[in-house]
């Protein structure tokens, strides 16, 4: 029973939603609305269950764990920001998850986004068995990468062969990467409308296996 | 207080945790541990904040009966009454205590339909950007819409019925080309990131600061 009301109500939600295709309408509204509210209070409640829960009141209240107060009053000074007058205070606790956030991101982001990029852009082109469609991937790969940020350079004019003609290859590039990515994500949603579809024609309407 | 102890603060904790990554020492060790033990708790107490706010702009638009007022309602109940259902009061649907609660019905049978719908809509607004976007007006808008509809049509069957090696081509500018932008967009990202932590550290960048107080 309870999965039948269930897959009714998720079928009126669904043709809610895809009702705003035609125009926007009350139903739609409802919807959407109801969606902000749910799934903030359900993050309420996971984070309660998996942050606070563990981390800071079953430690507090087994005793012993007084420093955890620290963070607990720190995150308090967050609600200041609804007192106009000593809004100032919740600037604590931003500057503490921001500069501790910018630290710890720092290294990892150099190593992530910079080393293991340029890493893995130094490549032979060419290894002994490889097929001719790898080479050519191997050269596309390592000069496309260089031509790219050729192109999102704009410290020099792109003018002259290495900043002109490597800008003009590295635009190519990128739109072929740009339409390769769309056509990605295409897929991806399509998909997507096909699963909703099947729950609508199979799991509500039992047209479709 | 108001502007040069936040300052401090982030300098101070930026330089920390960036110079304890580079010494391997217990005492760096300890310092990054309660980092990640106080992160999240101070974090989750933003979520109050978020929560307040959201209370506060539909209960004006209640009160003041602003447009569309009702529909605040159907904010407001779900997001204090999910936390209630989740913790102080989880009914189940039959009484039963291996029935799934009301609160899982709500997430399962009303929050996941409509988040899934809505972004499985955005197969239709793609369509119609991709029309305008794809209309081959010059060499660069036809590089655009041959990867793309190569890369669509090497993903589904008839692009195997088209040529046994039309999916091949697919895979290869995914592979090749496509990871060659993407790579010198995650360096260019890469850089950009490493300048702000830097801007935001020094206290070059203080935006975030905003107005609260002055």
């Amino acid at each position: 029973m309870y999965e039948i009301i269930g897959i009714w109500v998720g079928a009126f939600f669904t043709l809610a939603i895809y009702s705003f295709l035609y125009k926007e309408n009350p139903v739609y509204r409802l919807a959407e609305h109801l969606v902000v509210g749910i799934s903030l209070g359900y993050t309420m409640a996971i984070t309660y269950d998996v942050v606070l829960k563990p981390r800071l009141i079953e430690p507090l209240l087994a005793g012993g764990s007084w420093i955890l107060l620290i963070p607990a009053l720190l995150g308090l000074l967050y609600i200041t920001r609804f007192i106009s007058s000593i809004a100032w205070l919740s600037r604590y606790p931003i500057a503490f998850v921001l500069g501790t956030g910018m630290g710890v991101g720092f290294p990892l982001t150099m190593k992530s986004n910079v080393l293991r990029q340029l890493e893995a852009a130094m490549i032979p082109f060419y290894q002994e068995g490889m097929p001719w469609h790898m080479v050519l991937g191997n050269v596309v790969l390592v000069l496309g990468t260089l031509a790219a940020l050729i192109y999102f350079f704009f410290s020099k004019p792109h003018k002259g062969f290495f900043f002109g003609t490597g800008s003009r290859i590295g635009i190519w590039i990128i739109m072929l990467g740009f339409g390769a990515t769309f056509g990605f994500t295409v897929m991806g949603r399509i998909s997507l409308l096909i699963g909703r579809i099947q729950y609508l024609l199979g799991d509500w309407l039992h047209l479709i296996e | 207080m108001k502007r040069t102890v936040p300052l401090m603060i982030v300098m101070v904790g930026g330089i920390l945790m960036m110079v304890q990554y580079f010494i391997p020492h217990q005492y760096s060790q300890a310092v990054f541990d309660s980092y990640v033990s106080w992160a999240p708790i101070i974090a989750a107490f933003a979520l109050i904040l978020g929560v307040g706010s959201l209370t506060r702009v539909h209960a004006h638009k209640i009160r003041r009966k602003a447009e569309n007022w009702q529909y605040s309602w159907a904010v407001l109940i779900p997001l204090y009454a999910m936390p209630v259902l989740a913790h102080i009061w989880p009914v189940s649907l039959s009484g039963g205590m291996d029935e799934p609660s009301i609160f899982h019905f709500l997430f399962m049978h009303i929050q996941v339909p409509i988040q899934a719908t809505m972004f499985s809509m955005l197969a239709f607004y793609i369509a119609s950007a991709a029309f305008r976007a794809f209309r081959a007006k010059s060499a660069l808008a036809t590089v655009l819409l041959l990867a793309a509809v190569i890369v669509m049509l090497g993903q589904v069957p008839i692009g195997d019925l088209i040529a046994k090696w039309f999916p091949q081509i697919g895979l290869w500018i995914l592979r090749y080309p496509n990871l060659a932008a993407k790579r010198a967009i995650m360096l260019g990202v890469g850089f950009g990131i490493l300048a702000t932590n830097l801007k935001i550290i020094f206290g070059v960048e203080r935006n975030w600061l905003g107005g609260a107080g002055k």
